[in-house]
């Protein structure tokens, strides 16, 4: 048993928070003529009026700069970024996930075989659904199938490494390549569903749901830093924050629940590569980018 | 065998921008390892020479304060393309690495 998660209901809120709702509803709206959020709503049409939200809300950035996340709502971070980027301070640890990823198993093979194209553009693949494992695999667990396929025991999430340095590197591979998530089965479906709502959902102490930031106050600011907009946010994993500390997507989940003062789901939880499912699905067709710095 | 020295070299007018990154753990010798409970043992880069074909253009001395896989940028006057910059860096242990790398034609 986990610590219950509070969820009030739309209606039983106080006056000032009834703005996030009303805001789900609008973007629900466009999405879908009619009922929202949680219920219905084709993955694409959620990505499409999830579009023309932000478009209404970041007038003037074009879809490809979301992948810059708050960066879009402030010139001199993006400026910073950029001079960071030119000579990044964690090359030697991308090359550390080199040397992984080129070792071969005792059985000869390497990561390489496992992908077609040796791993070239393979990333924006993931997460996709198993219809034969019924589950969602995310790119570190096709690692840890590949692993596991070459008789090598799974390497640990949420660890530097080898997990972290080891994506940070297979990721690169990557860059550039459009996110190409697909959603279309109804089992399929049914897994980006429980993501969604997941997403929208209000939990632990604070109260507080991912939308509720990443979406209704995306741009706006919080202790002193700009909260990222939702769109994009699956794009650039794993991040290297203030260059140094190692940070995968489900670590942020960690660390975004942990804010929310909620229960933290553990990595490689149902719960999670569902989030990851739903949320890479809204990053359709952005570049992705990898490894970054971000603050 | 230390983790190697990244550096990269941009010249604008007879101005050379070098920025070094170091690949050094810079253990200021007050950690604990958080396993074993043990103090890890002070390891440190002592000094730094920056040489412009051979000619040293800049020195430092370093302490354990300086932060783990320390970076620097500094600039060089007088430089022009196909010189040679070099980095060598020694450690309290005796350790030491080095690496050149040639100037580009500015751009």
């Amino acid at each position: 048993m986990r610590t219950p998660r509070s969820r009030l209901p739309a209606d039983g809120l106080p006056r000032a928070r009834r703005l996030p709702v009303r805001l789900a509803l609008t973007l629900c709206a466009v999405a879908l003529a009619g009922v929202c959020a949680a219920a219905s709503g084709t993955p694409e049409q959620d990505r499409r009026g999830l579009v023309e939200f932000f478009a209404g809300r970041f007038p003037g950035v074009a879809l490809e700069d979301y992948v810059y996340g708050a960066m879009i709502a402030s010139a001199d971070a993006r400026a910073q970024y950029e001079q960071i980027m030119e000579f990044p301070p964690f090359l030697n640890d991308i090359e550390a996930g080199r040397k992984i990823w080129e070792t071969p198993f005792r059985n000869g093979r390497r990561f390489a075989d496992c992908f077609p194209d040796g791993g070239r553009n393979a990333a924006g693949e993931y997460p996709r659904y198993d219809e034969r494992l019924g589950r969602v695999i995310t790119f570190e667990a096709a690692l840890n199938q590949c692993r596991q396929a070459n008789g090598e025991p799974p390497a640990a999430y949420g660890e530097r490494e080898p997990m972290g340095v080891l994506t940070a590197y297979a990721r690169t591979l990557s860059d550039g390549m459009r996110v190409n998530v697909k959603v279309d089965t109804p089992a399929a479906r049914a897994k980006y569903q429980a993501g969604k709502d997941l997403y929208f959902r209000r939990l632990g102490q604070l109260n507080a749901s991912c939308a509720g930031c990443h979406v209704h106050n995306a741009g706006n600011t919080m202790r002193m830093e700009i909260i990222s907009p939702a769109l994009g946010q699956a794009t650039h994993w794993p991040i290297f924050r203030g260059g140094e500390e190692l940070m995968t997507l489900q670590g942020r989940f960690k660390r975004c629940m942990e804010q929310m003062r909620a229960v933290p789901y553990g990595y490689d939880s149902e719960e999670w590569n569902n989030l990851e499912y739903f949320l890479s699905y809204l990053s359709r067709g952005l570049p992705m980018r990898s490894s970054v710095f971000r603050k | 065998m230390p983790e190697p020295i990244r550096l990269r070299v941009k010249l604008e007018g007879d101005v050379a921008d070098v920025r070094v990154l170091i690949g050094h753990p810079m253990e200021t010798g007050l950690r604990k390892d958080p396993k074993s409970g043990e103090l890890v043992p002070l390891h440190f880069i002592k000094s730094v020479t920056a040489t412009l074909n051979g000619k040293p253009v800049l020195t430092a001395q370093w302490s354990q304060a300086v932060s783990r896989n320390p970076y620097m940028q500094f600039r060089i006057k007088g430089a022009k393309a196909d010189d040679e910059v070099g980095i060598e860096w020694v450690d309290n242990r005796g350790e030491s690495n080095r690496a050149h790398a040639k100037v580009p034609a500015a751009g």
